[in-house]
């Protein structure tokens, strides 16, 4: 996790996130939300993301929007975008998707 | 069809209903359960209504609709079937009958009178109406259901199933993943929309993120069941809530296969899973909370409630339940037919049977054996078809025994005594047209029974006997003819009263002896009476005997059991068929005669004493005649004589004949009125060899011989005798 000049709190999340992590991962994500109004996550390096993973990023969307901070979801790795398509979740997290080019 | 072939169907239909409904009223007033008896009243005026609608008959629809409007409020339990609402009831279905008689003999338009008893009655049943608006205004605020998905809504997601999924808390800690099932639906067609319901997410501090918050709304385009869709999320555990509503195109579909599904079960939760529109899971789910509620309510309104079945769906279902419902209180599956086609129908079959003994007479005279062997199997053809149409001429005394049910219920109303009806042998058969002549008599005989038979209240009690009177009505089959009997528990005949008036008009002299039957016997006579009061219903001595002259028209005969105090029988004996019997012939000399093979016991050798017409029958007197003496045959009788012994009722005879010819199926070929007065014959038939053969009339024979021999009994002790009973 880093913050930048600009306030805004860069999180990335490697590996699964997934129930196993659950409690690690929403620590973490409160933590963010804690320290500024303006987060970004990174999830190039997600591996698997299953529901509780997904939660969590719902419960980040709603928090957000509840605090009027901004919350953007950046890179999503494959696995991401499996579910978010899968979910037609775009609408609702509002970032741009970008499809990586298969490796 | 023509507008008037229409037009019959209904009167005939209306007619059933009414009769049905004037049943279910009168079981009603004493029923426990009254709900399905309330139903079938209900539904016969409902129908009507709509019948009379097609035809333009708008008073008939006018004066439906508000006994149907009142029947409503009864079927939802605000009004009460009681015995006062049972009598306007019942007047009411009179009145529709006479509307419905009115358009039977083509007067569409009522006339004054029956309008203004029309009013009359309708009053009545307002009445009743407005007294129950009341308790309805309490009813308001039904639950508006917000129905997710109109029919008529967006057309592009008409043809999608909806899918409505709220996991459950421990979905996740129990190692399922909502993705899985969703991946695994998307396999059974395509997502069109999806969208995750997030609204269960707490707030971050009091969220636990192994627990499942979220729910879906999925729209699918699919080919699959109900069924398979609800079988993805088989394994999502109980806690599941699951909402699966087919596409429209679908509900469709649902309705035509309910409406074209065989007539077997009828229940609406197996119609429905049958059908596909609900699941063996979905309906235990109804099913328990329809246990858990009381009083239980309908299932189809639970499903209707819940979304899990579409209303549309649910009322095809009803309807269907209620046309197999309906089809089995018909009993059995029936088609109309003209009686016209039957009779003819009946005819040709006779003529087919003198035919068929013509080629079997050839038959047995030629050599050929086969010739014999297919001539016989041709014979026993005809007979099964012969047995087979006269079976449906016969109908069920049954229908005729209901009848009688409102009479009693009116008429002891009427006259103030409590009589109850009480009905076995329903499923008797006999012909239609016994069945349609004997229901006059048999109504006189019911009606003398209340009037005569039963006594007074206060008379019962005083001599030790229930208060509530009973008249019976049984039917029974006996060797060829059926037996009708009504009786009663009231006072009986007073025979030394019958006996006084007899011997004062002069029907018989003081010194006869004479049996208690044949003094019961005297009712019949004309004018005879022993009432002391005229009463509106009986006792003018108009009756009895057009009771009896009906009875022996139709080949019949009467007689009355009765003991001082305890009760009364009146039996009606009928001949079973009237066109084609089962016969035996006889031969005395050249000339044949047939007997009707049923009112034969046995066939034995010819002894007697000499100059005594009687013979000893295995230690039993048997009384008899000759044939031969009968009919004045010419010739010398045979060396070896027969005797046939005949049996009607409980007396038995024996006829002296040359020869026994054997069993031939007789077609009952009238005789012309000229041969009316003719004693002991009851029509003729045609041989095989195409001479005509007399058919002998049993029941007259065996009075005649126990008169003969009651004479020549009378003759032998000295004394004179009249001939008691009218001349045959």
């Amino acid at each position: 996790m880093t913050i930048d000049e600009n306030g805004k709190t860069a999180l990335r999340i490697d590996g699964d996130m997934t129930i196993y992590r659950a409690h690690e991962l929403m620590q973490q994500l409160l933590e963010a939300f804690g320290r500024s109004a303006n987060v970004e996550i990174d999830l190039s390096g997600v591996t698997e993301l299953d529901t509780a993973g997904l939660q969590l990023l719902m419960l980040a969307k709603k928090v957000a929007q509840a605090n009027s901070t901004e919350l953007h979801l950046t890179r999503h790795s494959p696995a991401v975008l499996d579910v978010f398509e899968l979910l037609d979740l775009a609408p609702f997290f509002g970032d741009q998707l970008v499809i990586q080019p298969s490796s | 069809m023509n507008l008037d072939q229409a037009l019959l169907t209904f009167i005939d239909e209306a007619r059933e209903l009414l009769a049905d409904m004037e049943n279910a009223l009168l079981a009603a007033e004493e029923a426990e359960d009254k709900q399905e008896l309330i139903n079938a009243i209900f539904r016969a005026a409902h129908t009507i209504k709509g019948s009379s609608g097609l035809f333009s008959l708008d008073h008939i629809v006018d004066f439906t609709h508000v006994v149907e409007s009142l029947l409503d409020r009864v079927r939802d339990g605000e009004v009460d079937m009681d015995g006062q609402l049972v009598a306007l009831l019942l007047s009411c279905c009179d009145h529709m009958g006479l509307m419905i008689e009115a358009v039977a003999r083509g007067e569409i338009a009522p006339d004054e009178q029956t309008s203004v008893k029309g009013a009359d009655l309708l009053a009545q049943l307002n009445a009743y109406l407005n007294a129950s608006v009341q308790s309805l205004t309490i009813c308001a605020g039904l639950e508006e259901v917000p129905s997710m998905h109109r029919i008529d809504g967006e057309t592009d997601e008409s043809d999608h199933w909806h899918i409505l999924v709220r996991f459950a808390g421990d979905t996740l800690k129990n190692g399922m993943d909502p993705l899985s099932f969703i991946r695994y639906l998307g396999t059974l067609g395509t997502i069109t929309d999806i969208n995750t319901l997030h609204n269960a997410l707490p707030p971050a501090a009091e969220m636990d993120p192994e627990e499942c918050y979220l729910g879906y709304q999925i729209a699918l385009l699919s080919q699959h069941s109900k069924a398979d869709i609800e079988g993805v999320f088989e394994f999502a555990g109980e806690n599941c809530r699951l909402r699966i509503v087919p596409p429209h195109s679908k509900i469709s579909e649902y309705v035509q296969m309910i409406e074209s599904a065989p007539n077997e079960s009828a229940r609406i939760g197996e119609l429905l899973v049958r059908c596909g529109t609900l699941t063996e899971a979905e309906l235990d789910t109804a099913l328990n909370v329809q246990k858990s509620i009381n009083p239980p309510p309908l299932i189809g309104n639970i499903l209707v409630e819940q979304n899990t079945v579409h209303p549309v769906v649910v009322e095809a279902a009803l309807a269907k339940q209620k046309q197999i419902s309906d089809m089995k209180a018909k009993e059995n599956q029936s088609i109309r037919v003209d009686a016209d086609k039957l009779d003819h129908l009946i005819n040709l079959i006779g003529e087919l049977i003198i035919a068929g003994a013509g080629v079997n007479l050839v038959s047995q005279r030629s050599a050929n054996a086969e010739l014999q062997e297919r001539t016989s199997r041709l014979n026993s053809l005809v007979e099964d078809i012969r047995d087979s149409a006269l079976q449906l001429r016969m109908i069920k005394i049954g229908a005729t025994f209901k009848r009688f049910q409102r009479v009693v219920h009116d008429v002891s109303k009427e006259i103030g005594k409590d009589i109850e009806l009480v009905i076995t042998g329903e499923d008797t058969e006999l012909d239609k047209t016994v069945v349609e002549q004997i229901g006059d008599p048999l109504m006189h005989l019911v009606r003398n029974a209340l009037d005569h038979g039963i006594e007074p209240t206060e008379t019962r009690v005083e001599r030790g006997k229930s208060a509530r009177g009973t008249v019976a009505l049984n039917a029974y089959h006996d060797s060829g003819h059926i037996v009708i009997t009504v009786s009663d528990d009231g006072g009986g005949l007073k025979r030394d009263k019958i006996l006084a008036k007899a011997i004062e008009r002069g029907l018989v002299d003081q010194h006869q002896s004479l049996s208690d039957e044949e003094v019961f016997g005297l009712i019949f006579e004309p004018g005879f009476s022993t009432a002391d009061q005229i009463s509106n219903l009986s006792g003018r001595g108009v009756g009895m005997d057009v009771v009896k002259r009906n009875i022996t028209a139709l080949r019949g005969s009467v007689g009355i059991q009765s003991e001082e105090g305890i009760g009364t029988t009146v039996s009606v004996r009928l001949p079973l068929t009237l066109a084609i019997i089962d016969g035996f012939l006889v031969q005395s000399s050249d000339s044949v005669f047939a007997i009707p093979l049923d009112m034969i016991e046995e066939c034995v050798a010819f002894t007697s004493e000499i100059g005594h017409d009687y013979t000893d029958l295995r230690g039993e007197v048997l009384p008899f005649v000759r044939l031969r003496e009968l009919f004045e045959v010419e010739g010398e009788p045979a060396r070896r004589e027969n005797i046939v012994v005949l049996r009607h009722g409980e007396l038995k005879v024996g006829l002296v004949v040359d020869r026994l010819l054997g069993e031939f199926q007789t077609v009952i070929k009238p005789l012309s009125k000229i041969f009316s007065q003719v004693k002991c014959i009851s029509g003729s038939t045609i041989l095989g060899n195409g001479d005509v053969a007399l058919i002998l009339d049993v029941p007259s024979l065996v009075k005649l011989c126990i008169e003969k021999e009651k004479t020549n009994t009378n003759l032998n002790s000295g004394s004179s005798s009249n001939y008691l009973l009218e001349s045959i």
